[in-house]
């Protein structure tokens, strides 16, 4: 009587986990510079300020983390608003919460507060995911249907790229617009620790409010009513992950910019090796974000282009075609 | 356990779609719910669970709320059986039949759910994905699902409407062993045969109101049945067993038949 699936999920999550790791290392090896990463890893933990180890500190390691944590983020939000829609196509976009968080980062840059400290980027897309956050879950609080919330976060998404679009329309500069335009296309490249610290905690306990949902997101699998019956409160999973997406997704944006199609194609690339459970896509798809994302930003510094490929640039050229070959695949199964 | 609505309403708006309406379902007892459409039943089924709020009254599981059994142990007290229920994500059947043991911690295809899939004929299904299914294959399944829950109160909506006759037969035989075996079991019915042959008691609504309650030979009086659905019967009995057939549709006050021109 043994679910048959148990095991091997645990070993789909082991094999993927590797393969973030595998990834993350290739991430730290490969770059503009040679690194010997053995011996910058050595100065580093010994504490030798070697240009070895500053490139590797400085440079590779935030981009790793950051392009395994984003992805993440972007992974496991994409499979837990899927789950709690009931819909094949939701999004971390859906909440509204990126482009809030752009808009932000892109009023830091409008009133020109980017010049006068480098943080200011990362902190306006933080308050820009904040505001929209707080938005949705006093929404959430009030009970309303998740189609609601859902309209309510495309609904901010428009208002957020319109007053994005106004900011680049009165742009004080082409260059100012063109800066802007370049961030929101979203890239992992001269990131500090810093902004591994800023992000890092939100996009933490993001996961951690979204992956305490899995239970509740299979049980949606027989819509609302049937959870509820089961004993699931459906206002505090719609709080638990929209208030999770949103600081998870909101951070990614803030330290990262806009990287579309990895919340929406990774859970349908997962969902067939979760058995279609909503509740166990949760951490594959979160693991295999965490990959595409990597192996993205791996690709986009071994294309030698001047200037660098955008990492959002390169996801969403993979990903919109593979998406619609998918959507094929999908109504072929449905017929 | 026993289920009481005492007094209750629902509200839809400033209209009461469940009016002052009290009853009791008694282990070991098959209730059937009947009435037109409109009537109030699912909201009534609903407020049961506690998935509608009440504007009036209250509805107890052994004499407690369900706020005061607490969301988790609610789970295990009553299982739903929606009407029409819809599977969102192709799982495979053991799998979707194992959901109903989430309220005892994990949905893993275990002894209660193969006893399940056993009881409700779909045990040829379980390596099947949900999308595969036939209208009726679905809706045996889901109710797999609520039996897997094993809890002592079932609340099913019109367990039967999607079914052919034998699996119509085989349903109302198995909620009636259910009831048997000490199980409070109400079912939303619109088959005045079924509920005449299998129901212990029903409750016939008409515009959110409780019209009558008792055994099927009260209930389903020519008269009663008139009133609230509009149409006349014919009745009879077979091997000792009622049967109800709706024949003309007619003055719903006066029980005439409706004499086309």
């Amino acid at each position: 009587m043994m679910d048959r699936a148990g095991p091997g999920h645990a070993l789909l999550v082991t094999a993927l986990a590797f393969l973030v790791l595998a990834l993350f290392a290739g991430s730290s090896a490969i770059g503009y510079a040679t690194l010997d990463i053995s011996a910058a890893l050595a100065d580093l933990i010994a504490g030798r300020p070697s240009l070895p180890a500053l490139v590797l500190s400085e440079l590779r390691l935030p981009r790793a983390i950051l392009g395994a944590a984003v992805g993440f983020s972007l992974g496991i939000t994409g499979a837990a608003l899927q789950g709690l829609m009931r819909n094949p196509l939701a999004d971390p976009g859906v909440v509204g919460v990126s482009g809030a968080a752009a808009l932000g980062a892109v009023v830091a840059f409008y009133f020109g507060l980017s010049a006068t400290f480098s943080l200011a980027l990362p902190l306006g897309g933080l308050v820009g995911a904040g505001i929209a956050t707080a938005f949705l879950l006093m929404l959430a609080r009030q009970g309303v249907g998740t189609a609601t919330l859902i309209l309510a976060g495309v609904a901010l998404n428009s208002l957020a790229g319109a007053l994005t679009a106004l900011a680049l329309n009165l742009a004080p500069s082409p260059y100012a617009a063109l800066e802007v335009v370049f961030w929101l296309m979203g890239s992992l490249s001269d990131r500090s620790l810093v902004h591994v610290a800023l992000a890092l905690p939100f996009m933490i306990i993001g996961w951690g409010l979204v992956l305490s949902t899995g239970r509740a997101m299979d049980a949606l699998t027989l819509g609302e009513d049937t959870a509820a019956s089961l004993g699931f409160s459906l206002s505090r999973t719609r709080l638990l992950v929209v208030g999770g997406a949103a600081a998870a997704v909101g951070a990614s944006v803030a330290v990262a910019g806009a990287i579309g199609f990895v919340g929406l194609v990774v859970p349908h690339l997962m969902r067939p090796l979760a058995g279609n459970r909503p509740g166990r896509l949760l951490l594959l798809s979160g693991l295999a974000g965490a990959a595409l994302t990597l192996g993205a930003d791996i690709a986009v510094r071994l294309i030698p282009t001047r200037p660098e490929l955008k990492l959002g640039v390169v996801t969403a050229i993979i990903g919109a075609p593979f998406f619609l070959a998918m959507l094929r695949r999908l109504k072929v199964e449905g017929e | 356990m026993i289920l009481e609505a005492l007094q209750v309403s629902v509200a839809r708006g400033t209209a009461r779609v469940v009016r002052d309406l009290s009853l009791k379902a008694q282990p070991g007892e098959l209730l059937g719910l009947i009435g037109p459409n409109g009537a109030g039943k699912t909201s009534l089924l609903r407020a049961l669970c506690g998935l509608e709020p009440l504007a009036a009254g209250r509805v107890t599981y052994g004499g407690r709320t369900l706020v005061e059994i607490g969301r988790r142990a609610g789970g295990r007290t009553l299982a739903y059986l929606a009407q029409g229920g819809r599977i969102h994500w192709p799982l495979r059947v053991d799998q979707v039949v194992a959901l109903g043991r989430l309220p005892h911690g994990a949905a893993e295809v275990d002894a209660a759910t193969m006893r399940a899939m056993e009881a409700a004929d779909v045990m040829h299904l379980r390596e099947r994905t949900a999308g595969s299914l036939s209208g009726g294959e679905r809706a045996r399944v889901l109710l797999a699902r609520a039996l897997a829950v094993e809890a002592p109160v079932l609340l099913a909506d019109e367990p039967v409407a999607a079914l052919d006759p034998y699996h119509q037969l085989q349903t109302m035989e198995l909620v009636r062993t259910l009831a048997r075996t000490g199980t409070t079991v109400v079912v939303v019915l619109h088959d005045l045969t079924l509920a005449a042959r299998f129901c212990d008691r029903l409750a016939l609504m008409k515009e959110g109101a409780l019209l009558a309650a008792g055994p099927p030979a009260q209930v389903l009086t020519p008269e009663l049945v008139a009133r609230a659905y509009g149409v006349t019967v014919e009745t009879g009995t077979r091997d000792g067993e009622p049967f109800v057939l709706p024949w003309r549709r007619c003055d719903a006050a006066r029980s005439e038949p409706i004499v086309r021109p």
